[in-house]
């Protein structure tokens, strides 16, 4: 491994790190405030209301049912993509990252176009499960790949079974991949707003969104927020104690896939087309279908609908870029070097995983209108924002591919004459390149599809897709929202389809 | 390569958004700092010819008249949307360092909100006396705008018109069960509930909300949702605002439409509740931001809301849309507007009973 576990690490790298840290802290510390504010008695008071209890049942169980049916479906997808000799390979590997390009209420919107009374667990866990397998099939399979099939083909030709081979061979290599992904599935979810709300699901979100909507009590809406929190942290941190620390890894790519029988072919294809028909076939269908029937629909106004394009490419594109860069001394500091300093500043960094949209985009009015006036309801705050709030997702992708850079080359430049920072920059930034861009795309498809605190930051009179849509959903124009359900759909396919895994070597989200 | 771009793209927002600063502290510079008694008048003079408008209401409805007014007067109008509790929740936030000039509110009770806190200014004379009494504020810190009516959608297709219960009293009978369909989230629900508790006393609607919580009613966010419920077969009944039904409508086609609407004159179900407009202390003397809420009372705002969302003028000389029952009649004679604001107590008795 190439941890430097004696070493301890230079003051500016901790710097720059606390910095990105610290920012990631701000919506946290808005919430304690707040709920500091509440007194002991007001959360008290929280916590007596009869729908409490349900509203944090509903949330863990759509929380953990999602995680556990993705975590299940990606790795069947990851295995399908991997180890199954597919004609037009390319097509189904972009398949599996589709889904990712759906915002779950477009999804939820599209299916309750077609069937308006479903509501409640089941469609939610259908449609979130469907749009957050590739969480799991993109780290899955790029660990799939990269240690290759000959260690499962030599135990199968051992003669041990399907099951004793992908328990003993492929689940150790790829656990802490499949693991980190259904963490990111599993904290998505709790803190999904629009499909659980168009379902009509009451959950912890849903609950805080109505809290600051139709009052303001904002005690109400904070100690809820905090609950949210704490179910967040508990999680990431059995997440934490689960993950070995130990992968199993193989240092040599193992190419080809054997062939495969025509009905093994056949199952592939369907499970890997499956989650893209359920998330995306399914809902625009049924969405032009409306648009068709409707008698009278409002106009598209074209050069409204292409600004919006060019905002939400903008933003989303700037704040992917914000979030690598706060992500990139975190990763650095994680990889390399070991301690408490380390650990507090990656564990805070990840927080925002656990933070409902509404909540970072009302932390960062707070802070702004208090620190910098200026910046306020400008297009910076907003990329600022998502940088905060994607930055712990771009983290696990920078690191795990710094932890992959062998402490040999970086010795080797060290032994050459090079300074730390030089070393860095030459040997370590540079092979952990692909990732950082990998992270970037990722970062970059889910703010594209980010709504409560874009609403809250977005400069006045700025529209991105997103919001363009939602505003739609909520009078219940299906026809209307049709293009720009599309044009998001488009402009957001790019990068997720760019993120699908292509050849062996490329590297995929390991958050 | 790609990285580059990337990069570019970035440093590009940077700088366009520096522009947008600049801007926006010019607009900004109109800031009174005496806010304590600050009041607008018919001679505030500060005028820049813009003003920033904070809309609890949706663009599509709000875009249009914004353009009609810049057009007649010349002030550019910067819109901010949101639904009125994050847009209450945003101002709240802000506090004075708010860059709004005017605050556009789907119901009163947000309005009410913004005066408790301080950070509305008294309107003149000339807005205020336009509206009757009962549709605006007691104490002139916002003006209504437009009325709209509590609602029962029925389904047509289940329900005859005479099947459709003229009170919600009836609705906590057992015949209901599983059939009632309504947002007890969103306000002009709970305003309906805090009519309830103030026509019929606290003791009968905390009979009411446990009455209908053990009809198993089906929640939603919006009235549009629940609308969609009756539309749908899925509910027979939905306790919405009339004019949710008349947009979709418009989309459809009336005679499409698989619900329909019951008022119920004089029933606390059946009341009367209003959108307004309040101006930011902070703009207090902004002649332009007047200027704005003036239009919205004008013969032409008020025909816009008619024609456009079939809402009830609250000016003299507009008329209300075809079809809908007489103002008059709905109005509740024993209900004052500012009794609305007791949203505590009524978020408490929805709480207590797992309504919200």
């Amino acid at each position: 491994m190439s941890v430097r576990a004696a070493s301890r690490p230079p003051a500016p790298l901790v710097a720059v790190a606390g910095v990105a840290a610290l920012l990631a802290a701000i919506p946290l510390i808005y919430v304690v405030a707040r709920t500091g504010a509440a007194g002991l008695d007001g959360i008290a008071a929280v916590w007596e209301r009869p729908r409490v209890p349900m509203l944090v049942r509903n949330t863990t169980t759509l929380g953990a049912s999602v995680a556990v049916a993705s975590l299940v479906s990606g790795i069947a997808v990851a295995v399908a993509l991997t180890r199954v000799r597919l004609p037009a390979p390319r097509v189904f590997a972009a398949l599996t990252a589709l889904p990712l390009a759906v915002p779950s209420y477009l999804a939820a919107f599209g299916w309750l176009a077609t069937f308006p009374t479903i509501h409640g667990f089941w469609p939610a866990w259908l449609v979130l499960t469907a749009t957050t397998t590739p969480y799991v099939t993109l780290p899955v399979a790029a660990s799939l790949r990269q240690h290759g099939a000959a260690h499962a083909e030599l135990a199968y030709s051992l003669g041990h079974s399907r099951w004793r081979v992908f328990t003993a061979v492929t689940w150790p290599s790829i656990r802490s991949a499949a693991f980190a992904g259904t963490l990111l599935v599993f904290l998505y979810v709790i803190a999904d707003f629009g499909g659980v709300s168009l379902f009509r699901y009451p959950v912890l979100s849903t609950a805080i969104h109505q809290a600051y909507g139709a009052s303001f009590d904002r005690y109400y809406a904070a100690v809820l927020a905090a609950m949210l929190v704490l179910l967040a942290l508990v999680v990431l941190w059995s997440e934490r104690r689960v993950r070995s620390r130990h992968h199993f890894t193989v240092t040599r790519t193992a190419p080809g896939t054997p062939a495969s029988s025509p009905a093994k072919r056949l199952l592939a294809m369907g499970a890997i087309s499956l989650g893209p028909v359920l998330a995306i076939g399914v809902p625009v269908f049924a969405l032009v279908v409306r648009l068709l029937q409707a008698q009278s629909v409002r106009e598209t106004d074209l050069g409204r609908l292409t600004e919006s394009a060019v905002t939400t490419l903008t933003v989303s594109v700037a704040g992917a870029v914000v979030a690598v860069m706060l992500a990139i001394p975190v990763a650095t500091l994680a990889a390399k070097y070991r301690g408490r300093l380390a650990t507090l500043i990656e564990g805070v960094s990840s927080l925002p995983l656990a933070l409902p949209g509404i909540v970072v985009g009302l932390g960062l009015v707070y802070f702004s209108l208090r620190t910098v006036p200026a910046i306020y309801q400008n297009a910076v705050l907003l990329v600022v924002a998502y940088g905060i709030m994607f930055m712990p997702k771009a983290i696990g992708t920078i690191r795990a591919a710094m932890e992959r850079v062998p402490a040999e080359l970086e010795n080797v430049a060290t032994t050459l004459g090079y300074r730390p920072l030089a070393v860095w920059w030459k040997v370590t930034a540079r092979l952990a390149r692909p990732a950082a861009i990998t992270a970037g795309l990722l970062v970059a498809v889910i703010a594209m599809k980010e709504l409560p605190a874009t609403i809250m930051l977005r400069p006045t009179g700025t529209n991105t897709l997103a919001i363009d849509l939602w505003t739609r959903t909520e009078i219940a124009e299906y026809g209307a929202a049709v293009p720009y359900a599309l044009a998001l759909l488009v402009i957001a396919m790019v990068p997720a389809i760019a993120l699908a895994p292509r050849t062996p070597r490329a590297a995929a989200p390991t958050p | 390569m790609r990285r580059m771009i990337v990069g570019i793209a970035g440093l590009s927002v940077l700088a366009a958004a520096g522009c947008s600063t600049a801007e926006s502290e010019t607009t900004s510079g109109t800031e009174s700092t005496d806010s304590a008694t600050a009041a607008a008048t018919a001679d505030a003079t500060v005028s820049d010819n813009a003003v920033v408008l904070y809309s609890g209401r949706d663009e599509e409805l709000v875009g249009p008249l914004v353009e009609q007014f810049t057009a007649e007067t010349g002030i550019e109008v910067e819109v901010r949307y949101g639904s009125t509790g994050e847009i209450a929740a945003l101002l709240t936030e802000e506090g004075d360092a708010t860059p709004a000039d005017v605050f556009l509110s789907q119901d009163a009770g947000a309005l009410g909100a913004l005066t408790s806190q301080g950070m509305s200014a008294t309107l003149p004379d000339a807005i205020t006396s336009t509206v009757p009494a009962g549709f605006t504020s007691t104490d002139d810190t916002w003006v209504g705008v437009t009325g709209r009516a509590r609602v029962i959608a029925y389904d047509s297709d289940v329900l005859d018109a005479d099947a459709v219960p003229t009170s919600v009293d009836e609705l906590t009978d057992p015949m209901w069960d599983g059939k009632i369909a309504f947002p007890p989230g969103n306000a002009s629900f709970q305003s309906f509930i805090t009519a309830l508790r103030v026509l019929e006393g606290e003791e009968a609607a905390d009979a009411w909300v446990e009455g209908i919580a053990a009809n198993n009613p089906q929640f939603t966010e919006k009235n549009s949702a629940a609308l969609e419920l009756v539309n749908t077969g899925a509910a027979e009944l939905a306790l919405i605002n009339h004019y949710y039904w008349y947009r979709a409508a418009a989309e459809v086609g009336e005679e499409n439409m698989r619900a329909q609407l019951a008022f119920l004159p004089g029933d606390a179900g059946g009341i009367v509740n209003v959108t307004g407009a309040a101006l930011l202390q902070t703009a207090a003397d902004d002649a332009d931001a007047v200027a704005l809420i003036e239009y919205l009372v004008s013969e032409a705002g008020q025909q816009y809301f008619v024609d456009a969302t079939y809402e009830y003028p609250l000016v003299e000389g507009v008329d209300a849309p075809e079809g809908l029952p007489a103002l008059d009649e709905l109005v509740n004679p024993n209900l004052d507007l500012s009794d609305l604001e007791s949203l505590d107590a009524t978020q408490e008795l929805l709480a207590a009973y797992g309504l919200i």
